[in-house]
């Protein structure tokens, strides 16, 4: 199996979440899961989209290898935040999975719409959410393999070895 | 393939698979792990997309609730039916999943780029192999809320 965050740096995940208790049961997740993984967490969809743009306080923020967008947000919606990402081709390719209490099919339906990587809805039960944590944890994080670097980088590098043989 | 219109119930999952071990592989992993999956095999890109579009010999087929996309195949490649999937509007909400042997980044950067669900590694290691199997019929096929039938 691999190791999660088997390469020199920690594998990035970025929760959009605006319910307390749920980002500190994502945070317990994660830790028990991996020292590994390094979890940011935003708390609205508006602050989402300048974390992924590298805006003002975000200036600094990494890119992440994965992330975990609820639906309904103040200020800008998961919708509308999917919508965003999908749309740019700079972020489009960062896998994006819905985490939300809707089990609406509308939602389901409009979110493979806008190419959601996967949607998964919230239990309300704490054990099960934190079950639910560890699975995606285990699948996302540990068998699916998650783009490590933007295109940019990629043909960088690819150009760069071409010129030192 | 003949009783496909009687095979309206369960769970329809599409693999796009030219090796003969992998598809025996699969097959058998998905018979022990959840009988509700009926694993529907196409050998080639082009097969793959007649399935899909449901033309000549595949008029019957029923659309997919899950596809599982090798990358390197015979007639027509991986990358391009992963393509043409994700640019039709019919077809683009069916969960991709790409399911190869290359862990070449661009390979994987690409797959993404062209919305790929997600993408997995074929590992050599038979038991292995068969744990991964079950961990998409344990994730995506039960975790994962997937799109209606329509």
């Amino acid at each position: 199996m691999t190791a999660i965050g088997g390469d020199s740096c920690p594998v990035e995940v970025l929760l959009v979440e605006d319910s307390p208790g749920d980002v500190r049961l994502t945070k317990e997740a994660f830790r028990e899961a991996s020292a590994s993984i390094h979890l940011s967490v935003v708390s609205d969809g508006v602050e989402a989209m300048a974390f992924l743009r590298h805006d003002g306080a975000h200036a600094n923020a990494p890119r992440p290898n994965l992330i975990l967008l609820d639906l309904n947000l103040p200020k800008m919606d998961g919708r509308e935040v999917l919508a965003l990402i999908k749309k740019d081709a700079g972020l489009k390719m960062i896998p994006t999975v819905i985490l939300t209490t809707s089990v609406a099919e509308t939602d389901i339906a409009q979110s493979y719409e806008l190419q959601v990587n996967c949607y998964v809805s919230k239990p309300a039960q704490w054990d099960a959410f934190a079950s639910l944590m560890k699975n995606i944890i285990d699948f996302w994080l540990s068998k699916v393999k998650l783009p490590q670097k933007r295109p940019m980088e990629l043909a960088r590098n690819q150009l760069e070895s071409g010129l030192h043989k | 393939m003949k009783d496909m219109r009687e095979r309206r119930n369960g769970t329809q999952v599409l693999l796009v698979e030219d090796s003969p071990g992998d598809v025996r592989l699969t097959l058998e992993t998905f018979r022990d792990t959840n009988c509700a999956v009926h694993l529907h095999v196409v050998a080639d890109g082009m097969e793959a997309m007649s399935f899909l579009r449901r033309e000549g010999t595949n008029v019957g087929a029923p659309r997919p609730d899950l596809i599982l996309l090798d990358l390197n195949l015979p007639k027509m490649d991986g990358r391009q039916v992963l393509a043409l999937i994700k640019e039709d509007n019919g077809l683009k909400t069916i969960p991709t999943v790409i399911l190869t042997t290359s862990a070449a980044e661009a390979d994987i950067v690409r797959s993404y780029q062209l919305q790929a669900n997600c993408y997995l590694c074929k590992p050599v290691d038979l038991e292995v192999f068969e744990n991964l199997v079950k961990s998409i019929n344990d994730f995506w096929l039960s975790e994962a809320k997937l799109p209606a039938q329509n």
